[in-house]
C-alpha cells in the first residue's frame, strides 16, 4: 500500500520537475510564431490565430545583412575550434602526467589543479589588457585562443590516460621501436578517445557559454558569438520593439543545434572508459 | 553514463613510468609544453598582470599642467583597502552569500532527489525525465537569463498571468525583492540537470554486491538510500558543491541581462559586475584589479580546501 502511494507521489513529483524543466523551452518555441505585437496581446500559454513563424524566421536570417547567421557561424567557429584544439592539448599534457614520471609533476599537476578553480570572469579583465598592449582586441584570436586552455581537461585526461591506457601496450610499443610521441598520437588519443568525447564536450560547452570574454574582447558586430549578438539585440528592445520577436526566435533557433548535438552525443556518455582496451 | 561526470580520481595507483630506464626521456616535455605554453599565456600571465595593476594607481601630475600624461606608481595595498571599505563591495559579496546560502543548497538537494529517484528505477519514463532535466545545461547562460528575462516580464509573463487568473495577484519577478530569487532560479533552471548526472553517475558505479547485502539484510529502499548511497556520494555532492560556490561568487551573466530589463540590478550588483563597471566605465582598471584578486582569492580557498580534502579522502580510500 505505501509502495503504491510512494510511487504515485515520486511519479507526480517528477511529472512536476519535467514541467519545470521543459515548460520554459516550450514556451520559448511557442513564442518563436508570433509576431512582437502577439506576444503582449495573445495569451502566453498557446499559439496566436496569427501562426507567423515563417514569416519570422525570414526576419531573423535577412535582418541587418544576414548577422544572425554570421553569428551562428562565429559560435560554431570559437565552440568547434576552440574546444577542439583544447582537447588535444589537455590529452597530450595528461597523457604525460599519467604515464611518465619526470621532477615536478605533482607541483605542476598541483598548480594546474589550480587553475581549474580561477574564476574564467577574474582572468577576463587583465586578459583584455595584455591582449591590447599587442593591439589583438577585436580580433577572433582574442576569443579563439584564450579559449583552447583547458586546466579541467587536463585533470580529466590524466585520470583517463591512467585508466585506459595499459603499460603493457606502451611497453610493447616500445620494443617495437616506436617513439613515445608517435605512440601517444596513434595509440594513447585512440584508447583515451572515449573520455576525450567528454573532455571535448566539457569545452564546447564552456566556451558556448563564456559571455564575458567576448562581452569585453568584441567591439565589431560581425564577429560576435550568437549569445552576445542576442544580447545586444534584448538591450535595444525598448527602442526598437520589432528586435522583440526577433530576440525571441533568435534564442529559439541557436538553441536547437547544441540540443540536437546533446541527444546525438548521448552514447558517449554512456562508454565506459576503460572497455576494450586489453584483458 | 559514466564518463560525464568528473570521476573521482584513481585509486592507490603506484604512477606505472617509476621504472628505472624511463626518466631520461624527454618525451614527457614535447607532450605537455604546448598545453603548458597556452596555460603559462592565457592563466599565469593574467594572474600576475592582476596582480601587478592591483598594487598600483595611476595619479595626474601636480598642478595644472593638463598636457602631463597621467603616472603609474605604486599604491601598495591602497586599492585593496578601498574595495574593503566600499560599501557596495560589501553589499555584492553578501549578496551573493546570501545567493549562495540558499540557492546551491536547494538545487544539490533536488539534483540529489532526481538522481536517487532515476537511480532506484521507481517511475516510469526515467529516460525521458533524465534527458528533461539535462535539456537547460545546452541552454547557454546568457540564453538562459534572455529566456526567463521574458518569463518575468510584467507585459508579457504567462506566470504572472496565471498566478492573475488564480487568484493570487500578479506577481512582478524583477522587483527589488524578488529579483535575487528570480536569479537563482534561472541558476536552478539551469545547472540542476548537470549536477544531478555528476551525482546519478556515482549512484551508477556503487557496487551492487553492496546493495545486494544490504537488501539480504533487510533494509528498506529508504534506508538503502540514506544508510548507504548517500554517504557514498559524499566525494560527488563535494565535487558539486565547489563548481556550484565557484559559479555564485561568479555570477555575472544573469545579473547583467536582467540589468537591462529592471532597475532593481544595478552595475555593483554582484562583485564580479562591479568589476566589469570599474574597469570598462569607469575606465580604473587598478581599482578593478583589485576586485577581481580578491574575489578569486575568496573564492580560490574556498574551492581549493573542499576539493583538495575529497582528492585525499579519495586517494586514502
Amino acid at each position: 500500500m505505501t509502495r503504491v502511494r510512494g510511487s504515485v507521489v515520486t511519479t507526480a513529483l517528477m511529472f512536476v520537475v519535467g514541467v519545470y524543466f521543459l515548460g520554459p523551452v516550450l514556451w520559448l518555441l511557442i513564442a518563436s510564431t508570433k509576431t512582437t505585437g502577439d506576444l503582449f496581446a495573445t495569451s502566453g500559454w498557446w499559439f496566436s490565430p496569427h501562426f507567423a513563424l515563417w514569416s519570422q524566421l525570414h526576419a531573423l536570417f535577412t535582418v541587418s545583412g544576414h548577422i544572425y547567421l554570421r553569428w551562428m557561424l562565429n559560435t560554431a567557429l570559437y565552440s568547434v575550434v576552440g574546444a577542439g584544439v583544447a582537447t588535444l592539448l589537455s590529452a597530450a599534457c595528461g597523457y604525460a602526467m599519467a604515464k611518465f614520471d619526470f621532477r615536478g609533476r605533482e607541483l605542476m599537476f598541483s598548480i594546474i589543479l589550480g587553475g581549474v578553480l580561477v574564476p574564467g570572469t577574474a582572468l577576463a579583465i587583465p586578459l583584455y589588457l595584455l591582449v591590447s598592449k599587442v593591439h589583438m582586441t577585436n580580433t577572433y584570436w582574442s576569443v579563439l585562443l584564450p579559449s583552447v586552455v583547458s586546466p579541467f581537461g587536463v585533470y580529466l585526461s590524466r585520470i583517463y590516460a591512467a585508466a585506459a591506457v595499459p603499460d603493457e601496450l606502451l611497453e610493447a610499443a616500445r620494443v617495437d621501436g616506436a617513439g613515445d610521441v608517435r605512440t601517444f598520437l596513434t595509440l594513447g588519443l585512440r584508447l583515451m578517445s572515449p573520455g576525450l568525447v567528454t573532455v571535448f564536450l566539457f569545452q564546447f560547452v564552456a566556451i558556448w557559454n563564456n559571455f564575458l570574454l567576448p562581452l569585453i574582447m568584441l567591439s565589431d558586430q560581425q564577429k560576435y558569438p550568437v549569445t552576445l549578438g542576442l544580447f545586444t539585440w534584448q538591450s535595444i528592445v525598448t527602442h526598437y520593439p520589432e528586435f522583440f520577436s526577433l530576440t525571441v526566435i533568435g534564442a529559439a533557433v541557436s538553441v536547437l543545434p547544441l540540443a540536437i548535438a546533446f541527444l546525438t552525443l548521448q552514447r558517449f556518455w554512456r562508454t565506459d572508459l576503460g572497455a576494450g582496451s586489453i584483458k | 553514463m559514466s564518463s560525464v561526470a568528473p570521476p573521482t580520481p584513481p585509486r592507490k595507483q603506484p604512477p606505472s613510468g617509476r621504472r628505472p630506464g624511463l626518466r631520461s626521456r624527454p618525451a614527457p616535455i614535447f607532450l605537455a609544453a604546448p598545453f603548458l605554453l597556452v596555460f603559462a599565456t592565457f592563466y599565469i600571465l593574467p594572474i600576475g598582470y592582476a596582480l601587478w595593476d592591483s598594487v598600483h594607481k595611476r595619479i595626474r601630475s601636480p598642478g595644472l599642467n593638463f598636457a602631463a600624461a597621467p603616472r603609474v606608481v605604486w599604491a601598495g595595498f591602497e586599492n585593496y583597502s578601498n574595495v574593503l571599505k566600499d560599501p557596495s563591495f560589501r553589499r555584492g559579496i553578501l549578496r551573493v552569500v546570501e545567493f549562495g546560502i540558499i540557492q546551491v543548497p536547494v538545487m544539490l538537494v533536488l539534483a540529489l532527489i532526481l538522481a536517487l529517484i532515476i537511480d532506484s528505477g521507481r517511475v516510469p519514463f526515467t529516460g525521458f525525465f533524465r534527458t528533461a532535466a539535462f535539456l537547460p545545461y545546452a541552454v547557454p547562460g546568457v540564453i538562459a537569463a534572455i529566456l526567463w528575462g521574458f518569463l518575468y516580464d510584467p507585459g508579457i509573463s504567462p506566470i504572472s498571468t496565471l498566478l492573475g487568473h488564480l487568484g493570487l495577484g500578479r506577481v512582478n519577478f524583477l522587483n527589488v525583492r524578488l529579483v535575487l530569487w528570480s536569479i537563482g532560479n534561472i541558476v536552478t533552471w539551469s545547472w540542476t540537470g548537470y549536477n544531478m548526472l555528476i551525482i546519478y553517475s556515482s549512484l551508477r558505479a556503487i557496487p551492487s554486491t553492496i546493495l545486494d547485502a544490504a537488501r539480504i539484510d533487510g533494509a528498506s529502499e529508504w534506508q538503502l538510500a540514506t544508510r548507504i548511497k548517500v554517504p557514498m556520494l559524499v566525494p560527488a555532492l563535494v565535487l558539486t558543491a565547489v563548481f556550484s560556490v565557484i559559479g555564485t561568487l561568479q555570477l555575472f551573466t544573469e545579473p547583467s541581462v536582467l540589468e537591462k530589463l529592471t532597475g532593481a540590478v544595478d552595475s555593483a550588483y554582484t562583485p564580479n559586475l562591479m568589476a566589469y563597471t570599474a574597469a570598462f566605465v569607469t575606465n580604473n582598471t587598478y581599482f578593478a584589479a583589485a576586485i577581481s584578486v580578491s574575489l578569486a582569492l575568496i573564492t580560490f580557498v574556498l574551492s581549493f580546501a573542499l576539493l583538495r580534502a575529497t582528492w585525499r579522502r579519495a586517494l586514502e580510500a
